[in-house]
């Protein structure tokens, strides 16, 4: 299918915000417990532009991906977080979805009981209508499902999926592909997506990565977290950021990606003694402990 | 149709809605508070009942008086059977339309939603105000093919025979002390004979209102299915929220006759001022099939471990039990099954939540006697604890006296995890809503056994409760 084609099907409404929001993240310090992570992290992201980050692991992509959503456990200890202006920090995860973040869980959470298509229902009432009070209306049973059968359709994704319990079951494929539908109904402005081609076969990434290709575009950003190539191929970055220790120490264009994929991060290291020897204290203090 | 349960059970938002109550100046009859002979012997003459019931009573009142509280299960250090009043009766005759019955106790049907839930989807209807039922009615075609599905009073009078057959047989007064108080003091209650090879299809219905303070009620329901017939009974039960204590003490008798079939079930919403002590044992004969489905939301206390006496080869029998333990509540219940032949299956799924201090208990025992041998038994408990101020614990007993059986036993506690609760939140869930949908989810398996009205309900129940305390 072409482009044009894959824009009539993705009707975007307008969000909230003006086009062009811009994530703003900006010096930020994060640490678990007493342990830093993050060490000054600095990143804009336009709506409408694929950013990749790529690093060794332990390097604190996740933890970004955790950060920028709101995780309780991560701490932030200095820098701020902001979209258009407005700051995240202080925000519950529930308020950031609002807002328009997603991410895209390297680990979905099985949620035993809870049919796919009722807490769907719920999420999208939300995000779309960030004034709605618990307790208010749904959005229309019917306008739900024809917009979830719609769009289940262009991710080649059965029926049937909608009245199974959230990832309770679920293969590998299975749950990332449910990631990526939860992103196609809630049409988020800023999609983090953590390792999402990680532990899938190549059939998998291809569904996968087709169905990001088909989601991303000017209404959405995408900040790809990846030690793969694969998912890259389909959705070439204007941005690739490299980070080592907790710092983005570069930034560049696709081909920083295939040169990371093909060489390793040995070359980075070199030209960034001072990350490398933080990342060596970190991993011997890890594997004294 | 599971997504609209989503949305009607986030209507109403507010902790116990049934806590109103009506004005009781005008009632009929009320006996003086306390109990001896003489109150049970003025409930039996005010009923007109034959002599053998009352001597029937007064036995049984012996029995209450001599046996000693039970040592396990709850508190019940501030029941005082003195400070009840025993027998309450609000009208002077039963309705058999809706404008029969006196406009106050009318009005709190309505608020419940009885007569409605009566147009749209049950066979029949009874309405238990205080010790009597106000309102009773049946399907004209189930009358016609010979089910008697009336309150058990009037059941004594009418239908002397089979009520005397039955009455008393699965569940006697010397079983245990409230089962003794029950027989005592009984009024109220459906009695239920479904003749052979009818089957019931729509549920019938009984709704237990207690709107006096210091009220006992001590209904007694007996149903007997026949051979190849089937039924499925539902009661609901509301309270007023009062500061001072209630207490609701019911037996419930039921026979299930070769290849017959009997659901009961029970949404339990007391509020939690009501002492809630119900003794309920079902005999289940060859090929037949007997299931308890029993919801506990309300109450202060409830001790209810509903029975089924697998009597004969082939008979089956399930309880799907759910209990929810909120602030100051106690929620000690179970099941019991027992295999007295060969060839006999049970199966106990229970799944309790606790919340807010609330306690929840699973009391449950699985017995085979000897020579019940190829029998089957399957227990799956599952608890949920929301915070560390609540508690859960696990009483399973089982007694096996039999080699070649197979029993199996599982048993899980969870506590809502913090990546639930961030998954959900980050899709745009506030941690309120998140919580009550994890806790749906908990007790789905539970809920999709309910005919859909009653899902509808018991989702709503539920959401109430986890709303009533969330900020």
């Amino acid at each position: 299918m072409t482009a044009v084609a894959f824009s009539m099907f993705f009707q975007f409404e307008g969000k909230t915000g003006t086009m062009n929001s811009v994530l703003k993240i900006e010096n930020l310090h994060v640490r678990v417990g007493e342990t830093p992570i993050l060490n000054g992290v600095t990143l804009n992201i336009r709506q409408g532009e694929i950013h990749a980050l790529m690093g060794p692991n332990g390097s604190g992509k996740s933890t970004l991906a955790y950060t920028l959503i709101g995780h309780p456990k991560y701490e932030i200890t200095e820098g701020t977080i902001e979209i258009d202006g407005v700051g995240l920090n202080e925000m519950d995860p529930c308020e950031r979805a609002r807002l328009g973040l997603f991410l895209a869980f390297q680990y979905p959470v099985t949620i035993p009981g809870v049919k796919v298509a009722d807490f769907l229902r719920h999420a999208v009432s939300n995000v779309r209508n960030p004034e709605r009070k618990e307790g208010e209306n749904l959005i229309s049973m019917r306008e739900f499902r024809t917009e979830l059968r719609q769009i289940m359709g262009q991710l080649n994704m059965d029926e049937e999926f909608a009245r199974r319990y959230l990832n309770e079951g679920f293969s590998g494929g299975e749950k990332k592909r449910m990631e990526i539908l939860q992103m196609a109904m809630l049409k988020p402005r800023f999609a983090i997506l953590d390792e999402t081609d990680s532990g899938l076969d190549s059939d998998a990434v291809r569904v996968v990565s087709e169905g990001l290709s088909k989601l991303a575009g000017p209404e959405m950003a995408v900040l790809i977290i990846t030690h793969h190539e694969r998912l890259l191929e389909y959705n070439i970055p204007q941005h690739t950021h490299v980070m080592l220790a907790g710092k983005i120490v570069e930034t560049g264009d696709a081909s920083l990606a295939h040169e990371l994929h093909a060489n390793g991060y040995a070359e980075v290291r070199k030209r960034h003694p001072e990350e490398a020897a933080r990342e060596q204290q970190t991993e011997n203090a890890a594997s004294a402990s | 149709m599971s997504t609209d349960v989503v949305e009607k059970s986030q209507v109403d938002i507010g902790a116990y809605r049934y806590g109103f109550h009506d004005p009781t100046d005008k009632y009929s009859f009320t006996s003086r508070k306390g109990l001896d002979a003489d109150i049970v012997t003025q409930i039996s003459r005010l009923k007109g009942e034959p002599e053998w019931m009352l001597e029937f009573r007064l036995h049984a009142l012996e029995i209450f008086f001599q046996k000693p509280m039970p040592y396990w299960g709850g508190d019940m250090s501030d029941l005082d059977f003195q400070d009840i009043y025993y027998y309450v009766k609000a009208a002077d005759h039963q309705g058999k339309t809706w404008d029969d019955v006196p406009e106050d106790i009318r009005r709190t049907y309505d608020r419940l939603g009885i007569p409605e839930a009566e147009k749209k989807y049950l066979s029949g209807v009874k309405a238990q105000y205080e010790s009597e039922v106000v309102y009773g009615s049946l399907q004209e075609d189930l009358a016609k093919q010979g089910v008697l599905f009336t309150d058990t009073d009037s059941a004594l009078r009418d239908h002397p025979e089979i009520f005397r057959e039955y009455f008393g047989t699965v569940i006697p007064s010397a079983d245990n002390k409230f089962a003794a108080l029950n027989s005592a003091v009984w009024s109220g209650g459906s009695f239920i004979y479904v003749p052979p090879g009818v089957k019931v299809e729509f549920p019938l219905q009984a709704y237990f209102r207690i709107n006096t303070m210091n009220m006992g009620q001590f209904e007694r329901t007996l149903i007997i299915v026949d051979e190849g017939a089937s039924v499925h009974y539902v009661e609901g039960c509301t309270a007023p929220t009062y500061s001072s204590d209630s207490l609701h003490s019911a037996v419930v008798e039921i026979l299930v006759k070769r290849g017959g079939r009997c659901r009961y079930t029970t949404i339990q919403n007391w509020s939690n001022n009501v002492y809630n002590l119900v003794t309920k044992r079902a005999m289940a004969y060859g090929d037949s099939l007997m299931e308890w489905v029993d919801g506990n939301l309300g109450s202060k206390l409830t001790m209810k471990y509903p029975a089924i006496y697998l009597m004969e080869p082939g008979a089956r029998g399930e309880t799907l039990s759910i209990a929810f333990a909120g602030k100051g509540q106690h929620q000690d219940a179970g099941a019991k099954m027992v295999h007295c032949a060969p060839h006999t299956s049970s199966r106990i799924i229970s799944k309790s939540i606790s919340k807010d201090g609330g306690r929840s208990s699973y009391r449950g025992l699985v017995k085979v006697n000897k020579g019940a041998e190829d029998c089957r038994s399957n227990v799956v408990c599952d608890a949920l604890i929301l915070d560390p101020e609540s508690q859960s614990d696990t009483y399973p007993y089982i007694e096996i006296d039999e080699n070649n059986v197979s029993i199996e036993h599982e048993a899980s506690v969870s506590k809502i995890a913090e990546e639930q609760l961030l998954y959900l939140m980050s899709r745009g869930l506030t941690e309120p809503e998140a919580s009550a949908m994890i806790v749906t989810g908990f007790i789905e398996p539970l809920v999709k056994e309910l005919p859909m009205e009653y899902a509808v309900e018991m989702n709503r129940l539920i959401e109430l409760q986890m709303e009533g305390s969330v900020g």
